[in-house]
């Protein structure tokens, strides 16, 4: 449980962060979105005391960060940043070795928890652990940046703009992969972006901040559905942002049971909710069965299912 | 048609025989005192030396129509080679045939129109070199293969007619005292230098105020003459010995060892926090944040982050400083703190430019041999980044 009372941060008189409040629960996927200089970093900065707080109250699992050593704190909370931050002159391995070194695990624990994040993030590969930073592509370099947040197993996961300086295929690869994690291993994720697409994609609670208050805090459907003001609803994009929330469900999430008859097109269970859009206006049918790669047929999907934070 | 491909070579050949032609080769005089007869190399060498030196140097500048590639490198370097070896034995066989056992005062020196040529050579061999790419351990094998017999002929005794030689042979017992005191001068530099310049340079990256009085300061002993600077030295500290003569027993006085290396590292100390806070301002901003955000401590961010990443910079620092100071040592004999410059002052007290050479050129040697370890360390450094 990650808490702020009032807090605020100020840069030479101007609030940057203004008296927020807001309380994280455990295992919760947290998107902070907003324009740039809207104090979303600098918020997600005082959560592991990385900058202090002018006013109010920061508790993570209910002790204020401010009391004991930052140091201590931060070794049990993740911490990735934009283009991995990794350690230019330490291989992959000693990278994510480095938060259980600094707690003084011994080598034979050490060795065995960065073979299993490893073969967590994908990364698995003969010599790969041996390499530099500079040998490896920039989504290997973000993988060992997740697995170095992970390395010594924290409750609570911070994310600042992870995928920021990826590819288009390379961002969505990995933010599939993020999903996978947080779903296997159930940590507290705040993760910042300035892509509302990655915010409607990723998040379980968006919290929509503008100078540095939260225009709109609330579930994807809602924050797309029930935009607060004008401002968030041109943020998101207009009405086309419900293509954004199709795009981050899948057919699988909100199919029927089977019917008895067959619809004429189908479509994978696997398939986003914009490609099952996409496909009832090209094959002219407002209702899709979902059936597997072997032809079986497993539920169906209608036009009016698509979207089910609709409003009625 | 016949297209020139390659100016320095050929330059380089045409400053040497141009040399060899106005300028004397060996020098001849009948004592130490008195300015020698310039004699120039067609003079001294033997027949057979003068033409196969003459069919080289023609090749050398036919090699300026020669399309570059590895063949041309080699029989270049070949060419290059076999000038160095000729113009050595036409040294050693024309200085034996000058000497006269019923003048024992007389001497014969190396003349002009020898340094020049040996200058052209050290030229070409460096733009081969680099014109072929040559990695750093081919550089250092060329560099042994170039020395070996060089050094070969001076322990056979063939340069023992020179007076270059005789000077050494009078004084081959200071020689490796010389060289121990200049290594050890050097040496305890570049220790006090590190030991207080990297300190300065991490506590300037701190403190912005601090940082720029620091480099005022050591910009402004950085413009002072080094004569000046060592002869600054003389007043305080010898007051200071007279005021504590306990000091005295340390060794500290107005002259010697204690106020050449004060000024010395004075010297030392601006390429070493310079490059110091160079090396730690380019640590990547998101590195920091990735450790600090990691928990790590400030002192455990410095040792394991900053410093190696800003080593490279910081060993390119010494680098210079070790090259700067091998040099400065020199001058640094003018207030009794002895090494090499011993010689040269007392070469320049006595008119006698051999002896100035047995001061300069193992200096020099020394130098280029720093620059080569340093090189070979910073290769053998760079795949680890």
């Amino acid at each position: 449980m990650i808490t702020l009372a009032g807090v605020s941060k100020l840069y030479g008189g101007r609030r940057v962060v203004d008296r927020l409040d807001l309380a994280l629960t455990d295992g919760s996927f947290n998107v902070i979105v907003g324009p740039s200089g809207c104090g979303k970093s600098t918020t997600l900065r005082m959560m592991n005391a990385l900058i202090p707080a002018d006013e109010g109250r920061i508790t993570v699992n209910g002790r204020d960060v401010r009391d004991g050593d930052p140091a201590i704190l931060r070794r049990g909370i993740g911490y990735v940043i934009q283009a991995g931050g990794l350690f230019p002159h330490w291989s992959v391995f000693d990278n994510i070795a480095t938060v259980p070194r600094l707690l003084g695990w011994p080598k034979a624990r050490v060795a065995e928890r960065v073979a299993a994040l490893l073969a967590m993030v994908g990364l698995q590969a003969d010599g790969l652990a041996r390499r530099r930073p500079s040998e490896l592509s920039g989504g290997q370099q973000q993988r060992v940046g997740v697995a170095r947040a992970l390395a010594a197993d924290p409750p609570i996961l911070l994310m600042d703009e992870p995928f920021g300086a990826l590819d288009p295929v390379t961002r969505h690869g990995l933010q599939d992969e993020l999903k996978a994690i947080h779903k296997a291993t159930g940590k507290t994720i705040v993760l910042v972006t300035h892509d509302i697409e990655e915010a409607l994609k990723l998040g379980e609670r968006i919290i929509m901040l503008e100078e540095g208050r939260i225009a709109q805090d609330g579930t994807p459907a809602a924050i797309v559905h029930r935009p607060a003001n004008a401002r968030v609803r041109d943020f998101i994009g207009g009405e086309e942002a419900i293509l954004k929330l199709l795009a981050g469900a899948t057919v699988a999430q909100v199919m029927r049971p089977v019917a008895s008859e067959a619809a004429g097109a189908s479509i994978a269970p696997g398939a986003t909710l914009s490609a099952a859009l996409a496909h009832m206006v090209a094959s002219g049918h407002r209702t899709l069965d979902v059936s597997e790669a072997d032809g079986r047929r497993i539920g169906r999907i209608g036009f009016e299912d698509l979207d089910p934070g609709r409003p009625a | 048609m016949l297209r020139v491909r390659n100016w320095v070579l050929p330059v380089l050949t045409g400053i040497a025989m141009l040399a060899v032609w106005s300028l004397g080769f060996l020098s001849h005089a009948p004592n130490r005192i008195v300015p020698g007869q310039p004699l120039p190399l067609w003079a001294v060498a033997s027949p057979a030396q003068a033409v196969a030196l003459a069919i080289l140097a023609v090749g050398l500048l036919a090699t300026a129509f020669l399309q570059s590639g590895r063949k041309t490198g080699l029989v270049t370097g070949s060419a290059l080679f076999a000038t160095l070896l000729l113009i050595l034995a036409a040294a050693a066989t024309g200085s034996v045939a000058l000497a006269n056992p019923d003048v024992p005062a007389a001497r014969t020196s190396l003349g002009p129109a020898f340094w020049l040529i040996l200058a052209a050579l050290a030229l070409a061999f460096v733009d081969l070199a680099q014109q072929a790419g040559l990695s750093t351990r081919a550089r250092l094998l060329l560099a042994v293969v170039v020395f070996a017999p060089v050094v070969g002929m001076a322990m056979l005794g063939w340069f023992d007619a020179l007076s270059l030689a005789r000077e050494y042979r009078a004084r081959s017992d200071v020689f490796a005292a010389a060289l121990q005191r200049h290594v050890f001068l050097v040496a305890a530099t570049a220790l006090i230098a590190a030991s207080l310049g990297v300190p300065l340079g991490i506590w300037a990256t701190r403190h912005p105020r601090f940082r720029a009085r620091l480099f005022a300061v050591l910009n402004i002993v950085q413009t002072v003459p080094s004569i000046a600077l060592f002869g600054l030295m003389i007043g305080p500290l010898s007051s200071l010995a007279e005021a504590f003569p306990w000091l005295r027993t340390l060794g500290i006085a107005g002259i010697g060892t204690a106020p050449a290396l004060i000024a010395l590292v004075c010297y030392a100390l601006l390429p070493l926090v310079r490059n110091t806070v160079t090396g730690l301002d380019a640590v990547p901003a998101a590195t920091i944040d990735a450790a600090l955000g990691s928990g790590m401590r400030p002192g455990q961010i410095l040792l394991q982050v900053s410093l190696p990443l800003a080593f490279p910079v910081i060993l390119a620092g010494l680098r210079v400083v070790i090259i700067q100071t091998i040099g400065l040592a020199v001058v640094a004999a003018l207030i009794g703190a002895g090494g090499f410059g011993a010689f040269v002052f007392q070469g320049l007290g006595q008119n006698a430019l051999d002896l100035v050479l047995l001061g300069v050129i193992p200096t020099i040697l020394l130098a280029l041999a720093c620059d080569t370890a340093f090189s070979v360390l910073a290769a053998n450094g760079e795949p680890q980044r």
